[in-house]
This record gives structure tokens, C-alpha cells and sequence, in this order.
């Protein structure tokens, strides 16, 4: 019998080994980066991931996460880089040491979305804080990120540039990414704050529009921070700082700024 | 209803194309839960006759838990294996997150409190009828598992397809310690949420209904491997 116990335990051995060593080893050169579901959901990281991997040889594995969570997988040295939206984070990111550096790489704009009928008049609004103050006063459905992405911090910080702190049955935090948040608004014909980028990839409208645009408190910068070599010695630096002179490069900024979605520039390149 | 018939057409020309994208999610998909299952078997079957033939002191508290375990989140599941895995975590020098062996692991994890405690309900129907004949005939205790596990093989074959449907249609866990990366840990259940995400319901039905018909064909090649459900057996 334990001659038997012990032949089947090195056959259990043996298969997770296989499972666990069949899947390291390869790919010396792939990169792990942390994303913004806004970034991949405009569709631009389809036309930049194989330009990348041509251009540099680099295999970027992107991590589709909120900003929150990205910043998290970067302290944690699960990923090599991350490329997110949250600027007070970001600098927080790099002061506490767990990045080298911010690079500024591109940048796009929120936007107001709301049922077309507009029963809280937003498309009226002078400024964005206008905008706000309206919506807080009709109580119409508000959907919100409720994840700590880079969209929910700017969603706070608008609310909180207008003085208002949003509560109540109309205010609903859904706690999950920006398709599934305009999923929900869609279904609630609700208001919502997205990057534009998601907004015109979105396949689930219905009643919703663009509704208040264009505004200076609407920007949205996108940068870059690899994750510090001295706090994760295993993260790839090298190759965070190759695939960083990429997205700085003239090749970068002709795709960047040449993507169009429905006919509309998504993103503009800005980095120095 | 109209998204429901153009996932069905878009599910159609995916699979009439045989799609490159399609093939290699589905493929990584079957990958990871059939590696998931076999592991996971060869850990529950063995400890489920175990538990079966012998008395030990812990073994109704052993059986409750199992059971419990049975409906185990997976996403709590994902998010243990995940702090484990983790740079900062305990395992983190392997560098297995993000990986389909981390993905694996989970769904070990998931399905072998399922295949053990209906392992452990047939076999137990067995014992019972088995009892008196094995006492008496002297066998020593790896005979006795030996012997429940070959004659209720029927029924641990259902074991192990019921934890086959529960790791196919998982998303929770791989969501998590796979982080959904194209070409590399995208698998069925993650892309139908992704797709989901971006409002292209359509895409995300079709790729649904593949999944179903993907588990339906397993089922019955395992089927048809193992003559099981022919005539004139059982």
C-alpha cells in the first residue's frame, strides 16, 4: 500500500510540475503593463501592440485594470510598468519610491453622458462645475465608477470642484469598470462620466449621448511609470525603458494621434 | 432578442472561419480546465476511497467541510491564490502570476472539494454493499480502494465531468490570477466578459454558445471514450 501511495503522489508531483514548468521559461522578452480599461477599450493598444512588438521586439502582456488597481499590481511588482490616469496617484506612486519616474505620453478628455431627453438641462451648462451643480439639483440616475479608477478620482474630483458630496438614491457607485458602468447606465437611462475613448467603442448606447464636452476640467493626461528596479530587483527595466523610448518616439506619435474611431481623434501625444 | 440571433450568427461564421483568436482562446480554455481536472482527480478520487474505507477521528468534520467547500466563490478562491502568487507575496519568486499554471492552480483548487464529495456519496453507496465481502476476504486497505474506485468508475466519471462544467464556466478565479491578457491567459469565460464590458453583446452570446457547445462535446467524447451511455450498459 505505500508503495502505492507513493507512486501515486509522484504522479501528482509530476503533472503539476509539468503544468507549472511547461508555462515559465519562455518569452525573454515580454513586458507586463497595467492598464486603463479606458486605454484598451478605445481599441488604440490593437494598432500599438503589434507596432511595438515589431518595431522593438517586445511582447507586451497588458493588464486591463482601473488605475487603483493598477498602481496596486505596480507596488506589489506584479507588473513591469503601468500606463494610467490619476495624476495625485501617480505622483504618490513615484514619491513612495515604487516607480523611477512619470512620463506623460498622451492625453484625451471625459465627457457627460446622459439620456438624450437631458432632464437635468446639462447640455445647458457654461462649465463643467455648472454641469454638476445641475445634475446634483435635478436628481436624476447618476451612475458612477465606485472602483478608484482614474475616471471615479476624476468623477470625485469634480463633484467635490462643485461642492457637492454625492449621496443619495440617485447617486448609484456600481464598483466595476467603465463598459460595465455604461452597461448600467444604459439599462437605467442614467447620466455617467466616461473617457470619450470608451464611449464611442461602446456597442450598448441605447438612449444615451454625449451631453456636455470640451471643457479644461474634462482633460485627461495619460502617463507612464515603470516600477522601481530597487524595491522589485525581477522587473524588467530594460525593457521598461525601451518600450518608454517607444511611446516617446515620432513612430508613436503618428499612430497615436493618426487613430480615429467613427472619424474622431481619440488621443493626442503630448509626450516631451 | 435580436442580439440573441446575431450571437448565434456571429458564433456561426467564428466557428465556419475557424477564427485564429477563437482557436487560441478555446484551446488555452481546454488547456487549462482538462490540466485543472486531471490534477484535481488525481488528488480527490484517491482521497475520497480514502475517506470512504477508513475511520479516523476528524472524518465527519472532513466530510463537512468538503461539502461546504462545494460552493466555494471562486473569485475568494482567485483572490487567495493571487495574494499567494503575488510578488509580494509568499510564492512570488516563481513568477507564476499571470500565468495559465496560475490558473490552473485555481481551478485545482475550485473542483476538488466538488469531485471528492460526490466521489465520496457513490463510493460510499459501494461500501456499503462491498463491506462484508472485502472484510472477509482479508484485503488490505489499498485493495479496498482499488476496488471501489474501478467498480463505481461510472459514477466518478460523472464526478470528474461535474468538475469539468464547474472549471469551463469559471471566471471569478482566472479573471483574477490570470488577468484576462490577449494571447496570452484569454480564455472563453474571460472574453464573453470583455466583450460584455465594451457593449458588444452580440460577440459575447456567440462566444457563449460556443462555450456551451464546447462543454456539450467534451461530455460526449468522454462519453464515447469511456462506452459509457450504450447499449446494454449502464
Amino acid at each position: 500500500m505505500k508503495r502505492s501511495i507513493i507512486k501515486w503522489t509522484t504522479l501528482t508531483i509530476a503533472t503539476l510540475m509539468f503544468s507549472i514548468f511547461g508555462a515559465i521559461g519562455a518569452r525573454a522578452d515580454m513586458l507586463r503593463m497595467a492598464v486603463t480599461t479606458s486605454f484598451h477599450n478605445s481599441g488604440l493598444a490593437e494598432i500599438l501592440l503589434p507596432e511595438i512588438k515589431k518595431d522593438t521586439g517586445i511582447e507586451v502582456q497588458l493588464l486591463v485594470v482601473g488605475t487603483g488597481q493598477a498602481i496596486r499590481l505596480g507596488k506589489a511588482g506584479d507588473v513591469d510598468a503601468i500606463l494610467v490616469h490619476a495624476r495625485a496617484a501617480e505622483e504618490a506612486f513615484v514619491a513612495a519610491g515604487f516607480g523611477t519616474h512619470r512620463r506623460e505620453i498622451m492625453y484625451n478628455d471625459f465627457i457627460i453622458v446622459g439620456p438624450a431627453s437631458d432632464p437635468a438641462d446639462v447640455a445647458g451648462a457654461k462649465s463643467i462645475t455648472e454641469a454638476m451643480q445641475k445634475i446634483s439639483a435635478a436628481r436624476p440616475k447618476f451612475v458612477s465608477r465606485g472602483d478608484d479608477s482614474g475616471t471615479h478620482k476624476k468623477e470625485m474630483s469634480l463633484w467635490q470642484a462643485a461642492g457637492i458630496s454625492p449621496e443619495g438614491d440617485w447617486y448609484a457607485p456600481v464598483g466595476a469598470g467603465m463598459g460595465a458602468a455604461l452597461n448600467t447606465a444604459s439599462g437605467l437611462d442614467a447620466y455617467i462620466l466616461s473617457d470619450r475613448a470608451s464611449w464611442l467603442n461602446f456597442g450598448n448606447k441605447g438612449d444615451l449621448a454625449i451631453l456636455y464636452q470640451s471643457d479644461a476640467g474634462l482633460f485627461n493626461q495619460y502617463a507612464y511609470l515603470p516600477v522601481n528596479p530597487a524595491k522589485h530587483p525581477h522587473v524588467k527595466t530594460g525593457l521598461a525603458m525601451r518600450l518608454e523610448d517607444w511611446l516617446t518616439s515620432e513612430r508613436a506619435k503618428e499612430l497615436i494621434d493618426g487613430y480615429r474611431l467613427h472619424g474622431e481623434q481619440l488621443f493626442t501625444f503630448n509626450a516631451k | 432578442m435580436s442580439e440573441l440571433w446575431s450571437g448565434i450568427t456571429q458564433a456561426f461564421w467564428l466557428i465556419v472561419t475557424l477564427n485564429a483568436d477563437l482557436v487560441e482562446i478555446t484551446l488555452l480554455s481546454l488547456r487549462v480546465t482538462l490540466s485543472a481536472l486531471g490534477i484535481a482527480c488525481l488528488i480527490s478520487l484517491p482521497w475520497a476511497a480514502l475517506i470512504t474505507v477508513r475511520r479516523f477521528r476528524f472524518r465527519r468534520i472532513l466530510i463537512a467541510i468538503l461539502n461546504a467547500l462545494m460552493g466555494l466563490p471562486p473569485v475568494v478562491v482567485g483572490l487567495i491564490v493571487y495574494v499567494l502568487l503575488s510578488r509580494a507575496g509568499p510564492f512570488g519568486v516563481l513568477g507564476l502570476l499571470f500565468t495559465p499554471t496560475a490558473m490552473i492552480i485555481a481551478q485545482v483548487l475550485i473542483i476538488v472539494p466538488l469531485i471528492t464529495s460526490i466521489a465520496h456519496q457513490s463510493l460510499r453507496d459501494l461500501w456499503v454493499e462491498y463491506h462484508d465481502m472485502l472484510i472477509s476476504m482479508n484485503t488490505t486497505q489499498w485493495q479496498r480502494v482499488k476496488t471501489l474506485l474501478w467498480d463505481s468508475r461510472r459514477a466518478l466519471l460523472t464526478a470528474s465531468l461535474a468538475g469539468f462544467g464547474r472549471g469551463i464556466g469559471e471566471v471569478g478565479a482566472i479573471m483574477i490570477v490570470g488577468g484576462n491578457i490577449d494571447h496570452a491567459t484569454r480564455v472563453l469565460t474571460t472574453a464573453i466578459a470583455l466583450e460584455t464590458g465594451r457593449g458588444d453583446f452580440a460577440l459575447a452570446l456567440g462566444l457563449g454558445f460556443i462555450l456551451i457547445a464546447l462543454a456539450i462535446a467534451v461530455n460526449l467524447a468522454i462519453h464515447g471514450l469511456s462506452h459509457t451511455e450504450r447499449e446494454g450498459r449502464w
